[in-house]
């Protein structure tokens, strides 16, 4: 068996993400190599070379950052030289772009957001979330190479190998389609749009707003009770699409997933594709009006109150108690 | 500019967990009395298009796989002032993985002409797999720009505004272009009025069958075996709900704000 992980690493940081990625990889038997492509430190290089039996980092022009024409052209190149029966990706953007196009490239078979990954028979299988959560799925990939992203961050990063595995520098040259395409798309800027002091993805305490806050001023009266219990905020989808808070603040299906030891729903119906996204929170508990709401069966403990009554006194009897 | 937009009929994905029921045997959710309704990450899609076509010329083709059933998807968007709609049947009875749809969508897409922009949601709110678009993307050999929100001609190309987990990052792009949408404040489905969907019922819908095509049964069949579903189930039930009780709003809060310090403290 050969697998073979794409580290994209926006952050060229050995992360979470990274380190998930790869214990997801070493849970399968067999020749594991990671394929960078782009610019990385001496020190990530060292660490990558800690978790696989081989390391390539790529160079060509143009490749210090992501493009994806670019980046899907070299993985191309790379990977099909390695023949490889399965190749991992972690959940960014980026790579969530590039697996199944690299799988169309490589006439292999995709899947994404992979919960847990086991081998039967020599093929991958997949779980994962489907029904908007209501279900999960086993899915079997017949076709080689089979080419996944995992929801990376929920993989307990694995301590690294006795013995570090091989680091080569690769010349990549594309030819032919693959350069001709190079500049069919270009990224000309990239924005950060602040979610708080640390990724929501890996805040310790998030407090939520939804639909039923009713507009964007009560997110400004839940920032108080945030900032006094150090959380950052985050929203349904409904609050999102509403334009009251930035869409980055989205937990869910397609929004972030969280993993929090305390998310606190407020105003928040829990629908499922909501819940999909804070599964891994500890404690979650809920302010809403509504006693039948679907949240309050996913709450430890829960307050069945009109926000509006709540959230002013909350704030200032947290803020005496955790003075 | 010539815009394809692919919408996909889904089993409401707004149903509650307790309606939904499946097939363990199957492998299939069950539809019961639940509704089918064009995938919300489509609708995105198809609202997108039609705001670029109201800032410059342009037409809009709407293109589903799927059963009969399917032509509602199609009807609602010729009610919202799709210029065209096509339907590739498809028999209801066999499920297909992303590859098989996007060879499918492929062929329709030659049939149909020569397009610049072709535009898929971000994923299916059923399988939520989001593998179609760029599958159809190399079965195209055309770029890919994935959660995309927001697109403007510019010159002969356009200028895509596309979403990151930490942002969002504009985009130049040549044409012919597939780019999956995603929702945004400023993508939200616009309703059709009632005399639209009306006159909607009027309109002709192009049907194809896999033949028409150039596809064969066996063609599609051995591309869906590449990935198959083997176990299909319900997660288990969370455990019931510690409600605050008190004899006033003001000792509820007390004992919430307790709870949650002492929380606050440990974490
Ligand atoms: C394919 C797909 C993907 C999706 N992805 C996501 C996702 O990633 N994230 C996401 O969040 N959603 C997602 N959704 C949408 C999801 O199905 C729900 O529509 C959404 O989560 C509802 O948001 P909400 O709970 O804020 O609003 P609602 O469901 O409208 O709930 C509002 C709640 O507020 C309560 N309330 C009202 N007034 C008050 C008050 N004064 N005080 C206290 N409580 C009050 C109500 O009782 C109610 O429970 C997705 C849907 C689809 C189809
Ligand atoms: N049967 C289909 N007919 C038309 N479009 C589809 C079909 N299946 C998927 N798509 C498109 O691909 C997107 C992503 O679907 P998926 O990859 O299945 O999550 C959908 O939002 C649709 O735009």
């Amino acid at each position: 068996m050969k697998s073979i992980v794409v580290c994209l690493m926006p952050g060229a940081k050995f992360d979470k993400p990274t380190a998930g990625l790869l214990a997801a990889a070493r849970g399968l038997d067999g020749q594991l190599t990671v394929i960078v492509p782009g610019t990385v430190g001496d020190d990530t290089t060292a660490s990558l070379a800690g978790q696989a039996d081989s390391v390539i980092v790529c160079e060509a022009a143009g490749l210090s950052e992501y493009q994806p024409e670019l980046v899907l052209g070299v993985l191309q190149l790379v990977c099909s030289d390695l023949n490889p029966d399965i190749v991992l990706l972690a959940g960014d953007t980026y790579s969530q772009e590039l697996t199944p196009r690299l799988a169309g490239r490589l006439g292999g078979v995709s899947a994404g957001d992979a919960q847990s990954l086991k081998l039967e028979n020599d093929n991958l299988r997949v779980t994962r979330s489907v029904y908007g959560g209501k279900a999960t799925a086993v899915v079997e990939l017949r076709s080689k190479p089979a080419v996944v992203w995992v929801r990376a961050r929920s993989f307990a990063p694995a301590a690294a190998r006795d013995s570090a595995g091989s680091i080569e520098k690769r010349i990549v040259e594309l030819a032919g389609e693959a350069a001709k395409s190079v500049d069919a798309t270009k990224i000309v800027e990239r924005h950060e749009e602040s979610t708080g002091t640390v990724r929501l993805e890996d805040a310790t305490l998030i407090v939520a707003g939804g639909r039923g806050l009713g507009g964007p001023e009560p997110f400004e009266e839940l920032k108080k009770l945030a900032v006094v219990m150090g959380a950052q905020q985050a929203a349904s989808r409904a609050a999102c699409d509403a334009g009251w808070v930035p869409v980055q603040w989205q937990v869910g299906q397609t929004g972030k997933k969280v993993a929090p030891e305390l998310y606190v729903a407020v105003a928040i119906s829990g629908a499922s594709q909501h819940l999909m996204g804070i599964a891994d929170a500890k404690i979650v508990t809920a302010i809403n009006t509504d006693r039948d709401a679907p949240i309050f069966k996913h709450c430890q403990f829960g307050l069945v109150e009109d926000y509006k009554a709540v959230v002013g006194p909350l704030t200032e009897r947290l803020k005496a108690l955790l003075s | 500019m010539k815009i394809l937009v692919c919408l996909k009929q889904i089993l409401d994905p707004e149903i509650p967990p307790r309606d939904f029921t499946i097939n363990r045997e199957t492998h299939q959710a069950i539809q019961g009395s639940a509704n089918l309704v064009t995938n919300i990450f489509c609708e995105n899609a198809l609202e997108t298009a039609l705001q670029l076509r109201e800032r410059s010329p342009g037409e809009i083709t709407a293109l589903t796989f799927g059963p009969a059933s399917a032509e509602d998807s199609l009807r609602k968007a010729l009610a919202l002032k799709a210029d065209q709609a096509c339907l590739v049947e498809d028999d209801p009875a066999t499920s297909h993985n992303s590859a098989t749809t996007a060879l499918v969508l492929a062929a329709a897409i030659r049939k149909l002409g020569e397009f610049d922009l072709i535009m898929v949601g971000r994923e299916a709110g059923d399988w939520g797999a989001g593998q179609t678009g760029g599958l159809l993307a190399e079965q195209l050999g055309l770029p890919y720009v994935a959660f995309v929100d927001h697109i403007e001609s510019a010159g002969d190309g356009v200028t895509l505004r596309r979403q990151t987990e930490l942002g969002w990052e504009k985009v130049e792009a040549h044409l012919p272009l597939v780019v999956s949408i995603t929702n945004s404040e400023e993508n939200v489905p616009r309703i059709p009025k009632t005399r639209d969907i009306m006159m909607s019922a009027r309109k002709s819908v192009t049907s194809w069958k896999l033949s028409d095509l150039g596809l064969t049964d066996d063609e599609v069949k051995s591309n869906g075996e590449a990935l198959e579903v083997v176990d299909l189930y319900l997660p288990e039930k969370k455990s019931d709900c510690d409600f605050i009780e008190g004899d006033s709003i003001d000792e509820k809060i007390d004992e919430f704000a307790k709870r949650l310090a002492s929380i606050v403290q440990s974490a």
